[in-house]
């Protein structure tokens, strides 16, 4: 008997009648000869190996959910990890607007068709330069890393200069993705922290800094939860030699801290995912990049900048690409970096999430993070053997714990955590070995005291 | 009663759309603030804890507590959602449109049930540095897409770490560099080999990689020139990185010729795959001895462009290659599934944790619902309704599709409107602004323009040929406009959401506002320069 022919769903041509018809039209034998150019040689022989199909909807769903639930969600587990990627109450506006399939399968149309794409767009900025005290804010790039190495290099540019002084208190991952995005042209120095504070000094800057110095750059928070306290002081010195101050800001803290621009940055940068993003494994990263509305700046971008516009009708706003000729997308290898396809729907979200929280709410969420970290951090301190917070300065929304005198390794506390359904804090011991046997933790509006509670009850018992 | 339906045909054809694009006339978010209203309120703070810990702001550093706060707008809930809601439908997404109009992105349709799945809480609600043990079902997920690609590609390795295809092709430009490296070469092999119909990213991301960057141009017949490629190769070439088939739709039939020439001077080749759609089980880039290759989920495997990301641009290596691939590295070892981020010799960090695992969820589930079989109809189609519409396309007035006389295509065509524009004055551009008042996109070319007054179109596999025919009827329509009356085309769009933009603010620093505040402060800067000037007379 004859194979009977599948006709896909999604493949409104697969079925066999149609096909036929077509090939007849374009005066085909059959699809094989649209493949002439293709040399013999290079053509597969055989039917890929690949899965058998689940060609039904529903044993589709059934096979994909089926391997989902082999994961333990933070809506099973108390999650205390956050390292840059953190859990935050995500409005169900947010997901609402995000799920929309206009915004969600659109990509590059004009501003003709996208009206409402580019007032998206233009909004998130707008918000974010609010909240930023800045004048110029990209569509989002990749994520936070790529966000801080495109500064980097963008200050390189700006000034003519080849080497970038970085806080060592940046991870791991973040310095990784900056050495090698600088790699071609610019030498990346690290600079030391004060083993109390944390804190960057002005004093560890100054030995370092130079004339060949490009930029200064360093994150507020820190990676490890710790606020910075000398912005100022950094951002004089690195402007007294020439340099530009760039600094990695959480946004979600910024209705309580003051925004880098006011002590002196000049390029602001930082990941978008609390604003309102799942933590999707990672997947909700977004980066953003700030600065002051001028042109030496913004011609630095590699990004797309969305400009307001008139139009040939009164009062009515349009909207199109700010100094489109930077980019990679006019001029190929004479561009500005390289721009293309990254987290614009993030971006969207944000703005979403900003309109909601408004003034107030962006107050309050920051104030609220620091009364839950700081209750934490105070109970957390309380365990015999447990060192909380390690640095002796004021945190926002994650710190630093020290296991040194339980004798127990933080992987050991970890797994026993894990039993009573709690991920605990992320493992420092090779991110940072001088901190000892330390972990990073992270506590946010989402958590209630007795979420607290469970986990200062479970860590008692751990270490005990 | 009258026949309606009747009325919709002529000659047996359904007429053009009378379409209009929503218009909401939406004020800027700012302009909707409402002193006090609220759109959401935060979790409150238990009294406990206030009264345990006491005025926290207060322990902040004096320099570092905001003074004022943030002049973000104040809105209620309803109102925030409609302002939204308007604004998405003032955006032609691929979901609304015959979206056959911006060739090289693949807009095919991206399947619902995807969409819900990577939205389940066991997607959403995971932490990328939770116990391996708790994350099982999503490193399952894409190491068994690993394993997919290679298979579709040929290669030995992938890593699903970079956010889009452009960062993909840098993570290439990386590896390169680093093998290089590694034989103490970098100094020497500075130059990277592109095409000009090759994505503009092969030549940026080389650049900002730190090459030199070589642009190879079509030889009369449009294909690559290999005689140009051998006076351009030397020791000093690192790599070459190419888009095949290229922007034109045209397969370059000595790519076999043009890796091994590369390899004979000691450089690497790389296949920006970006847009595979037309070569899906039916070539692959290890056959053709590539050493490395790069595949835009967001495009050929369906995962939505979401204006223009989240996105994954999965990134493939020979087994030499390996171990410069980003980490870390899932690897299964017959029973767990483990992330190795042990590897010395890996270019490092490309974009952080794991990558954008939804969206190779979302391609995993595109697989598994077609299998081996389905995945060549897909390239199959794609194919047939590229020919087939352009066939169609070349039997417009005005229209052509220069190199490659008389050749088939693969999934893509980059069509040419000269003889329209010599005829008729109306430029490609304007063409698509017309367009759009029929409800679709329309794209001209990459920059620069080697096909004069250039269109590209892709119509994928997820257009009927009635979609198809629709397109062809409106592209049909809007050049015989500009023969007859050209103005309108001219003027156009007239149903689009907004009328002709005025641009030039755009390039003006003067002028240009990427943020309301910044519009703000140059409108009342410019209002004060008036004043100032009315006061003097």
């Amino acid at each position: 008997m004859k194979k009977k022919s599948i006709v896909y769903p999604y493949i409104p041509n697969s079925v066999p009648a149609v096909k036929n018809r077509m090939l007849k039209e374009v005066e085909a034998k059959n699809v094989e000869e649209f493949f002439e150019n293709i040399p013999e040689e290079l053509r597969v022989k055989k039917s890929l190996e690949l899965p058998k199909p689940f060609l039904s909807e529903y044993s589709l769903r059934r096979h994909v959910e089926g391997i989902l639930s082999k994961n333990k969600t933070c809506q099973d587990y108390h999650n205390f990890l956050g390292a840059g990627c953190w859990q935050h109450y995500v409005p169900a506006v947010c997901d609402e607007v995000n799920q929309r399939g206009e915004f969600l399968t659109a990509y590059a149309g004009e501003p003709y068709d996208d009206h409402g794409r580019f007032q998206a767009l233009f909004e998130y900025a707008s918000m974010m330069g609010e909240l930023l005290n800045m004048d110029v804010v990209n569509v989002p790039t990749y994520d936070g890393l790529q966000a801080a190495a495109t500064s980097i290099r963008m200050a390189s540019r700006i000034t003519g200069r080849y080497e970038v002084l970085v806080s060592r208190t940046i991870s791991v991952d973040e310095l990784s993705k900056i050495r090698d995005y600088c790699k071609p042209s610019i030498e990346v120095k690290l600079l030391d922290y004060d083993s109390e504070t944390g804190q960057l000094h002005p004093g560890s800057l100054k030995p370092k800094i130079s004339l060949r110095t490009a930029a200064v750059y360093f994150k507020n928070p820190s990676y490890l939860g710790f606020i910075e306290a000398n912005g100022d002081e950094i951002s004089k010195i690195a402007h007294d030699h020439g340099a530009l101050c760039i600094v990695g800001a959480d946004p979600i803290s910024l209705g309580i801290l003051t925004p880098p621009a006011d002590y002196g940055a000049d390029i602001v940068c930082g990941d978008l995912q609390p604003l309102g993003m799942h933590m999707q494994f990672g997947g909700g990263q977004a980066g953003f990049i700030a600065t002051r509305d001028e042109e030496k700046y913004v011609m630095e971008y590699p990004s797309r900048l969305f400009g307001i516009a008139p139009t040939s009708i009164e009062g009515e706003y349009g909207f199109g690409d700010v100094a489109y000729e930077r980019t990679s997308f006019a001029l190929r290898g004479e561009g500005k970096e390289f721009v293309g396809t990254a987290a614009a729907l993030w971006g969207i979200t944000a703005g979403v999430y900003l309109s909601l929280m408004g003034s107030h709410g962006m107050r309050e969420i920051g104030e609220g993070i620091m009364q839950r970290s700081h209750y934490a951090m105070r109970q957390i301190s309380k365990i015999d053997g447990v060192r909380c917070p390690v640095f002796k300065t004021t945190h926002f929304k994650e710190f630093v714990v020290n296991f040194d005198e339980t004798g127990k390794t933080v992987s050991e506390i970890n797994n026993m955590l894990l039993k009573q359904k709690i991920f605990g804090g992320k493992d420092l011991t090779k991110e940072f070995p001088e901190l000892g046997n330390s972990a990073l933790y992270s506590v946010t509006e989402i958590h209630t005291k007795d979420d607290i509670d469970t986990l200062v009850s479970a860590l008692k018992e751990a270490v005990e | 009663m009258e026949d309606i339906a009747g009325k919709r045909y002529a000659k047996g054809k359904p007429n053009l759309r009378r379409f209009h694009e929503a218009k909401w006339d939406e004020p800027i978010i700012f302009e909707l603030s409402k002193e006090g209203e609220r759109g959401i309120l935060v979790p409150e703070v238990e009294d406990e804890i206030k009264n345990e810990v006491g005025d926290v702001v207060s322990t902040l550093p004096e320099k570092m507590r905001r003074k004022h706060l943030p002049e973000l707008p104040e809105i209620s809930q309803p109102r925030v959602l409609r302002h939204y809601l308007r604004l998405s439908q003032e955006t032609l997404g691929t979901d609304l449109n015959v979206d056959v109009g911006q060739g090289t992105c693949t807009m095919k349709y991206s399947p619902k049930i995807n969409e819900q799945l990577a939205r389940l809480p066991q997607m959403a609600e995971i932490h990328p540095l939770q116990d391996e043990d708790t994350v099982q079902g999503i490193l399952e997920v894409m190491y068994k897409f690993e394993q997919i690609l290679k298979e579709i590609s040929g290669m030995d390795q992938f890593s699903l770490q970079p956010g889009g295809g452009s960062q993909a092709i840098y993570a290439n430009a990386s590896i390169i560099r680093a093998y290089h490296a590694s034989r103490g070469e970098s100094a020497q092999r500075n130059e990277i080999v592109t095409t000009i119909f090759s994505h503009p990213s092969n030549a940026a991301c080389a650049k900002t990689a730190g090459f030199k960057v070589i642009t190879l141009y079509p030889d009369e017949d449009g294909y690559p020139d290999l005689e140009a490629l051998k006076a351009a190769t030397s020791k000093r070439t690192a790599g070459l990185m190419i888009t095949n088939p290229e922007d034109t739709g045209i397969f370059n039939p000595k790519i076999e010729e043009f890796v091994k020439v590369i390899h004979e001077a000691g450089g690497l080749c790389a296949h920006d795959q970006a847009n595979a759609n037309g070569i899906l089980g039916i070539t692959r880039a290890r056959e053709t001895g590539f050493d490395l290759c790069h595949f835009n989920l967001h495009k050929t495997f369906s995962s939505p462009h979401g204006c223009g990301g989240p996105a994954v641009g999965a990134i493939g290596a020979i087994k030499e290659l390996a171990r410069f691939l980003p980490v870390p590295v899932i690897e299964f070892d017959g029973k767990k599934y483990h992330l190795n981020y042990d590897k010395p010799e890996s270019i490092g960090r490309v974009r952080s944790f794991c990558g954008v695992a939804p969206v190779v969820l979302k391609a995993y589930a595109w697989v598994m619902s077609l299998g081996a079989e389905g995945l060549k109809e897909v390239s199959n189609i794609a194919v047939l309704n590229n020919n087939y519409l352009l066939k169609k396309i070349l039997q417009v007035r005005g229209a052509g599709a220069p190199f490659a006389k008389g050749k088939r295509r693969i999934e893509q065509v980059r069509y040419s409107w000269e003889k329209l524009t010599r005829d008729t004055g109306v430029h490609s551009e304007e063409i698509g602004l017309r367009a759009a008042d029929f409800g679709v996109h329309y794209w001209t070319s990459h920059h620069p323009w080697i096909v004069p007054e250039p269109c590209t179109l892709e119509p994928t596999e997820s257009y009927s040929k009635a979609d198809l025919d629709e397109y062809v009827e409106i592209i049909r329509h809007v050049a015989r406009e500009a023969y007859v009356n050209p103005e309108v085309v001219k003027t156009a769009p007239h149903n689009s959401t907004v009328h002709k933009i005025d641009h030039t603010p755009l390039d003006d620093p003067s002028r240009w506002a990427m943020t309301w505040r910044a519009y703000r402060k140059k409108v009342n800067k410019e209002q004060n320069r008036k004043k100032l000037q009315f006061n003097i007379y």
